[in-house]
């Protein structure tokens, strides 16, 4: 498959095998070695490249992208940093003067990462770089030289210039044309971000069926907010929806600024997040207690259904074959929605129990209550019988200490690396203590304590 | 003068533009072959079938290698025990390796090696300390005991006693470039190799008996690692002597690098201990005496089990002085990876094992556990001198001084105050302080390892070049080594130039550990430009030789000032040698292991951290809110590296002891062997408030430019984590909280419940 892009300011082509990883291509096609391999699974940051297009500069991670993703974007890796003469960018001026280097070799992910937080003037230098692993400075350096190069300005030589590129060969041009496509196909592998697909191939070591790249139809990257919804098409990016998060669901927005890394969110798609059918994914419990509705298409014909229902059990969802998500649509407004992310890490880390809570609460009884749970059962799912018990009844203490041996009907997890069942239960369960704090004007966040 | 400054790693500027060079970076010659493990999926077997022909005709594979197509030693062990670079007969371990798949790319020989047909008939696995126990399964005939006093006899007439336990997990070094090695043959049955390595010297002597040739057929080369922590002193043998047996026979270049997920599963771990104490102790808790039993796991192979195990005996008082100190020492062989060197090298688990009598004690008798650390602590200089339980007299202990500045620096009192206050109004969450000082050993313990050597060139142009036995890994020795090179010569820094490890230029190295590395290679180094600034001298001056001074650029001698190059210049017309080598061996170190007793330490280093925390007694999830760190490098030698050295040890350690949790299921599969679910501190992490400073000192003993070693003892300043969790923990009853390690978010959580109920 022939791809164009934009490397370091220059128009190249490839001619690669649909599957290769930009990482691979870039050490072991063109010497290009700076870029590092940490972990081949998009968990280190090592492999940080920056891509820009004509909306915007983003860091992502090369070693879980494949080459046709980048098809006409512009690609900086850590050699294309400096001036085309040599000269240091501000970030890494800075991490020479500030120590930030030890044994360097997480370096070029941190130097990447930091320029495009730079270019982007971002300040949040912890959630700039929570996806690039350094085992040597214990970070402190590293934020310091971030924080020293803030107000340097932009160099120009970093600013994407548009790169000229046709079609991507053999896939179908358009949304419409997919569709088609799919239904004759429906044993294709489809591709949005790549960060669990990306793994298939660099750790399960997997051929995959024809691969289709759906990064290119627009009709699934938008996002648009009317009266009463918020309509969210399956190709906007993680990285895109947090800010409509932020402004519409705070704590939706919170559990996102810690879905994965920066790198992660910048690739990956709410409508992989769903369609993957993970019970430990972190969309689906905040969009089922909001009750949001799936879209769904099958060549021409459209259908919808709410997101608890497309998770039939574990490893089966409701999608038939050819069909595909197209997007979701959730409630523009939920005041009560809390999403408490549990893991053994607060940043990039896959959850071990995730509770959203959604209660409605009028002159104090509770009228409303959808709870959902992430890491609790093969799929995300509703806390059904603790939702029937708590309506109606009065928001407090007792109604609570009533309710919580009612999660053990709902809910009967299982032990792993990530936590024990017994573990999950009583977190589980004490999460609908501090919903009860947090509604009853309690601050009770870890995160919220400074020194 | 260079030393003391505060100068950038010297390879910073190649690190930001990725300029730098790794194994894996190294341009191979074409026709380059690329090698990948097939491993055992069992714990523990006999091999009663190997079917390698689907890897044979997989695509793009050359050859594939088992244990009998080795022509020579089948070893890569560091130990004098063997341990087989491929299986023979029976498996001991997950991820033991069976097969070598050799293929024209990385990938194609990892795809290939998942094709091989291994029938393994399996057989009981030990994969626990409990096991192991069970089993009498171990290394060395029984357990070591290194005592002092009669421990047995105070505890059998104290009148309090307490006993207790603490789990404390593994760590894997997640060194950020994976294990790697390339090969080269040369002509006459000569190899190059490049290799990912702490140790060049071993990397040598190992492919060396692999391919029956002497060590001066080896030439082994390592310019940098991405990291090493240890765990790159011994694990790196394998990788080395596979591509050098495979470019032996193919007669080409090879290369292998293992995967990620692969080196996780392959490599051994920091070792994992369980250690029992019973301790003796008054109203004021001054500590008569403490019998102390670590049973240490160190998986299938001995490697550096031994040394690490014994590293943990001998930090088993940390700062204190016990007068009736007892450890035992069980050195457990379990079905699991090898554990091997990881910064720190037991000391670790030994002080964790003494801080946590010490936090158990301050509980028992309610006092501020600072306050029972002080009336425990050695005694300081001019005080009656205290010998440790190995018989080793403490004749520089600056704790005292240091814990009081530490103290005063960090507001400790009244951010104690203020911590209770603030758990006294919050019922949810709860706050913790702590304090923990370290007092660590410095040299090898097996005392042939205490020896450097380093060659350094003059050239005519009055540019340096040198090369000693050091690696570099991060840790900024190459800087620091010509911070040296430059002040002995008087010079700017940047007219000296270090460049790969290189066997071919100083022969029989240690393996850069044991914090040893600018102690040693700095003093080698000092001595071969000493040896050519005499023979300078004399030129210059003749019998007034001594009155010549090396300063600025210039040489100086009764009042005339030359500049360094034009001397040069001229020695090199009047046939001066301005080339030399050079050599440094500790002195005072004397150790009988087995007997417990001698000077294993030419000397110790000082630190101690203040850690506040805080946590949710609803999940145990937790934050480091600040941190404070007072910390004794002697004289820096580099100021600005010794703090990046502590800043990450810390780090590091208290990952060790919150968020790193490695997991085996009942088959004795590594579950978390990605960064997917093996967590090590991400940015955010990192204390909220950091603050470090060094202590302001000299080491009383000869070191070069009298500075102190520092690679390994800010590691433990992160015991300081989970005390203060603990003492979280504590706020919320009046049960010892009894805190394993890992203090993960669950086990804080069970400690919360386990103090309440």
């Amino acid at each position: 498959m022939l791809v164009t892009f934009s490397l370091n300011g220059k128009t190249v082509e490839a001619d690669v095998s649909p599957t290769r990883t930009l990482l691979d291509w870039l050490r072991e096609d063109r010497g290009l070695t700076g870029t590092k391999e940490g972990c081949n699974e998009g968990d280190c940051g090592a492999c940080t490249v920056m891509v820009s297009d004509e909306t915007a500069s983003r860091a992502l991670n090369a070693c879980i992208l494949f080459m046709p993703q980048i098809h006409g974007k512009a690609l900086r890796t850590v050699e294309g940093i400096a001036s085309p003469d040599g000269e240091m960018h501000p970030v890494q001026g800075a991490m020479v003067e500030h120590h930030g280097s030890q044994c360097g070799f997480c370096t070029p992910g941190f130097v990447v990462s930091m320029a495009v937080g730079h270019l982007n003037g971002r300040c949040d230098h912890n959630d700039v770089l929570a996806g690039n692993l350094c085992r040597c400075t214990g970070y402190a350096p590293i934020v310091r030289a971030a924080k020293a190069a803030a107000d340097s300005p932009v160099p120009n030589w970093i600013k994407p210039k548009a790169v000229t590129a046709g079609d991507l060969p053999d896939q179908p041009e358009t949304l419409d044309g997919f569709a088609k496509w799919y239904v004759d196909n429906p044993d294709a592998t489809l591709i949005a971000g790549a960060t669990d697909v990306g793994l298939w191939v660099t750790k399960r070591l997997e051929e995959l069926t024809k691969p289709v790249f759906l990064n290119r139809y627009s009709e699934l990257q938008n996002i648009h907010v009317s009266d009463d919804f918020i309509h969210v098409g399956a190709g906007v990016t993680i990285a895109e929806l947090l800010p409509v998060l932020r402004d519409h669901h705070p704590s939706y927005g919170e559990l996102v600024r810690r879905y994965g890394s920066d790198q992660v969110r910048q690739a990956a798609t709410i409508g992989g997040n769903i369609a993957n059918g993970s019970p430990i994914g972190d969309n689906p419990p905040a969009l089922i207690a909001l009750g949001a509705v799936l879209q769904l298409r099958c060549g021409g014909q459209n259908r919808e259904m709410q997101v608890e229902d497309f998770f039939i059990e574990y490893g089966r969802q409701d999608r038939r074959a050819g069909e595909f998500v197209t997007g979701v649509s959730l409630p523009k407004s939920a005041p009560g929605l809390r999403c408490y992310k549990l893991s053994k890490r607060f940043d990039q880390d896959i959850s071990a129990v995730l509770g959203c809570f959604n209660l409605t609460v009028d002159d104090g009884v509770v009228t409303e209550a959808r709870i959902a749970f992430g890491g609790m059962a093969g799929v995300p799912k509703r806390a059904t019988v603790v939702e029937a018990e708590v309506t109606n009844k009065p928001w407090s203490s007792e109604t609570i200490e009533a309710v919580l041996p009612l999660f053990r009907d709902d809910f009967a997890p299982l032990s792993d690396m990530r936590a024990s069942a017994d573990y999950r239960m009583k977190a589980a369960q004490n999460m609908l203590w501090r919903y009860f704090y947090e509604t009853t004007g309690n601050s009770v966040d870890v995160l919220a304590v400074h020194p | 003068m260079s030393v003391a400054k505060s100068l950038p790693h010297d390879a910073a500027p190649l690190h930001v533009t990725g300029a730098a060079r790794y194994v894996d970076d190294i341009p191979l010659p074409e026709g380059a072959l690329h090698l990948a493990f097939g491993c055992s999926e069992v714990a523990h077997g006999r091999i009663a079938s190997v079917d390698l022909t689907a890897v044979r005709s997989a695509k793009d594979v050359i050859t594939v290698l088992t244990a009998e197509d080795l022509r020579h030693e089948n070893d890569v062990s560091p130990s004098p025990s063997p341990e087989p670079l491929l299986a023979e007969g029976s498996v001991h371990f997950v991820g033991q390796p069976i097969f070598i798949v050799v293929a024209t790319s990385h990938l194609a020989a990892r795809k290939a090696a998942k094709l091989g047909r291994v029938e393994i008939a399996p057989l009981p696995a030990i994969l626990t300390i409990d096991d192991a126990l069970a089993a009498e399964s171990r290394f060395e005939d029984g357990p070591r005991v290194y005592e002092k006093g009669d421990a047995v006899g105070a505890l059998a007439g104290a009148k309090r006693v307490i006993q207790g336990e603490i789990e404390i997990g593994g760590q894997e070094h997640f060194y950020l470039e994976g294990q790697a090695a390339a090969a080269l043959p040369g002509e006459d049955g000569s190899m190059l190799v490049y290799s990912s390595s702490q140790h060049p010297s071993e990397i040598q002597h190992k492919v060396a008996h692999a391919l029956g040739v002497p060590m001066h057929s080896v030439r082994v080369e390592v310019r940098r690692m991405g990291g090493g922590f240890g765990g790159k002193e011994s694990q790196g043998n394998a990788l080395a002597v596979s591509c050098a047996v495979v470019a032996a026979m193919t007669g080409r270049p090879c290369k292998m690098r293992y995967d990620r997920d692969d080196d996780m599963i392959i490599t051994g771990k920091r070792h994992d201990f369980r250690i029992r104490y019973k301790v003796a102790f008054q109203d004021d808790g001054r500590i008569d005496a403490v019998d102390f039993l670590q049973l240490c796991r160190c998986g299938w192979s001995m490697d550096l089990s031994l040394p690490v195990a014994d590293r943990a005996m001998l930090h088993a008082d940390n700062a204190y002085a016990i007068p009736n100190l007892r450890v035992e020492s069980h050195r457990l062989k379990t079905n699991t990876q090898s554990n091997t060197a990881f910064r720190g090298f037991g000391g670790p688990q030994g002080m964790v094992g003494i801080e946590r009598v010490l936090d158990h004690v301050a509980h028992e008798v309610g006092l501020d556990p600072v306050e029972v650390r002080c009336v425990n602590y050695y005694a300081a200089p001019g005080e009656a001198m205290d010998s440790t339980h190995y018989g080793m007299p403490v004749e520089d202990f600056i704790l005292s001084d240091l814990t009081d500045r530490l103290l005063e620096n960090s507001d400790y009192l009244k951010r104690k105050e203020a911590v209770e206050a603030w758990n006294a109004e919050n019922a949810i969450l709860k706050k913790g302080i702590a304090f923990s000082p370290v007092k660590f050993g410095i040299s090898f313990t097996l005392t042939h390892l205490n020896q450097a050597g380093a060659l350094v060139h003059v050239y005519q142009d009055g540019s340096i070049h040198l090369n000693h036995g050091g690696t570099e890994m991060g840790q900024g020795l190459f800087q620091k080594v010509a911070q040296v090179a430059a002040s002995r010569f008087g010079v700017d820094v940047d007219r000296v130039k270090i460049t790969a490890t290189d066997t071919d230029k100083v022969p029989n190295t240690s393996a850069t550990a044991a914090s040893s590395g600018s102690d040693l290679n700095g003093m080698a180094v000092q001595m071969a430009c000493d040896h050519i600034r005499a023979r300078l001298a004399e030129f210059v001056a003749g019998d007034d030789a001594e009155q010549v001074t090396f300063e600025g650029g210039f040489v100086h001698f009764e009042g005339k000032s030359e500049p360094f190059d034009a001397l040069i210049k001229r020695a090199y017309m009047a046939r001066i040698s301005l080339s030399s080598t050079g050599f440094y061996a500790t002195p005072k170190v004397e150790w009988d292991r087995i007997a417990g007793h001698g000077r294993p330490f030419f000397y110790f280093a000082y630190g101690a951290a203040v850690t506040e925390v805080v946590i949710d007694t609803l999940t145990g999830e937790n934050r480091i809110l600040r941190t404070d760190i007072l910390h004794d490098c002697g004289a820096s030698l580099n100021p600005a590296l010794d703090i990046g050295q502590i800043e990450g040890g810390y780090v590091q350690g208290a990952g060790w002891l919150t968020t790193e949790e490695l997991i085996w299921d009942e088959a004795g599969q590594l579950k978390t062997h990605a960064p997917s679910t093996y967590k090590i501190p991400a940015c955010s992490d990192q204390p909220e408030v950091f603050n470090v400073a060094l202590w302001d000192g000299t080491n009383r003993e000869k070191t070069v430019y009298r500075s102190k070693a520092v690679g390994e003892p800010p590691l433990m300043l992160g015991i300081s984590a989970l005390l203060a969790l603990s003492d979280a923990v504590s706020a919320c009853g009046t049960a010892y909280p009894d805190l394993n390690a890992p203090a993960t978010a669950e086990r804080v959580f069970a400690a919360v419940e386990r103090v309440r109920s």
